[in-house]
């Protein structure tokens, strides 16, 4: 059911919203019209989909090929303990619907492919990577590219965290700052290395406070910038970043021309 | 040389970018670099030097959402 101003139920809910200069009722609209994808439904996708659905947004895309994990309650804050070996989007989709039961929610239990990337991103109008691993990263960053997307990127591990937006062609992309994944087996994945539960909330939050953002046009968002947060130190530490005219995806010469999937990092142990 | 190296000011020694990596024991393939605001590329990291009150930017991966 779409937002409607007169709807009382719907103006108390979203009453703190609309009492914000920056939303108001037709702020509020918006946030009802608009489509979210997440990719991913764990520890960034979790808070993500929670907030976002508390704040009304009309339809949200979850997509996750996983069932739920005793190891992933840890942080995964959507699924819950009964939840254990039921599909991840599922799972997500009913806490999204006890908590705004007039969210659309649209499940995929698949892996974001180079297939279906462009066809899946294509049906939204905002994606957020709560994805895990490198080769993920990159392929929505280059869908998101290809399709015209802005895209809220998320990074968390052990204790660090990293958020970053990008408006495809306009501001750095994630091939703008990394123009490759890492080798495979380089970098730790939070499988390996471990990660503190509550960054997952941290961060996943301030991913969706972008997307509310960039539904209502409104403040400065986090593009050409990533902000980095050390969960030790307690510090938030930004770093300028531009669009880089030799990156490979949205530079001057662009050698990347069509979706493509890097290798999957043999390291990765995967506990679906 | 004191340099700033991902907000800190520290002393280090070397004198190209890449030479400060490697005494922070980063190997290249692991990080983006930036100097003074300014992306550099792999291939530029041995040529590039490094002057007194420069700022670097370590940039790892972070790759963990789930």
């Amino acid at each position: 059911m779409p937002f409607i101003p007169d709807s009382e139920e719907q103006v108390t809910r979203y009453s703190r919203h609309i009492l914000l200069p920056e939303v108001g009722g037709k702020g509020q609209q918006k946030i009802g019209q608009a489509k979210v994808l997440i990719v991913g439904a764990g520890g960034l996708g979790s808070p993500a989909a929670f907030y976002l659905a508390a704040a009304g947004v009309g339809t949200i895309g979850l997509i996750d090929s996983d069932a739920v994990d005793l190891s992933n309650l840890q942080r995964q804050i959507i699924h819950q303990t009964p939840d254990i070996g039921r599909p991840k989007a599922a799972s997500a989709k009913a806490k999204i619907l006890a908590l705004n039961p007039s969210v659309g929610v649209e499940t995929y239990n698949t892996r974001l492919t180079a297939e279906n990337a462009l066809d899946l991103i294509g049906r939204y109008d905002i994606v957020v990577d709560g994805v895990d691993t490198f080769p993920a990263k990159f392929l929505i960053n280059d869908a998101c590219f290809f399709a015209h997307k802005p895209l809220v990127h998320g990074g968390i591990l052990r204790f660090d965290g990293r958020v970053f937006t990008i408006l495809p062609g306009q501001s750095a992309c994630f091939r703008c700052i990394f123009k490759q994944p890492p080798p495979p087996g380089a970098v730790a994945s939070c499988q390996e290395a471990g990660v503190i539960g509550a960054l997952a909330g941290v961060i996943g939050t301030i991913q969706a406070t972008e997307v509310l953002k960039l539904i209502l046009g409104k403040g400065r968002l986090l593009t050409n910038r990533l902000l980095d947060y050390d969960a030790r130190e307690t510090r938030f530490r930004e770093i300028k970043v531009a669009k880089n005219p030799r990156c490979p995806l949205c530079g001057e010469r662009p050698e990347i021309t069509r979706l493509v999937e890097h290798e999957p990092e043999v390291c990765a142990v995967r506990t679906a | 040389m004191r340099v700033t190296i991902n907000g800190k000011t520290e002393e280090v020694s070397g004198s190209s970018v890449l030479e400060v990596l490697r005494a922070k024991d980063v190997s290249p393939q692991m990080v983006a670099v930036e100097l003074n605001s300014k992306m550099l590329e792999r291939d530029e990291l041995g040529s590039t030097v490094v002057k007194d009150g420069d700022a670097i930017e370590l940039l790892f991966y972070m790759g963990g959402g789930a």
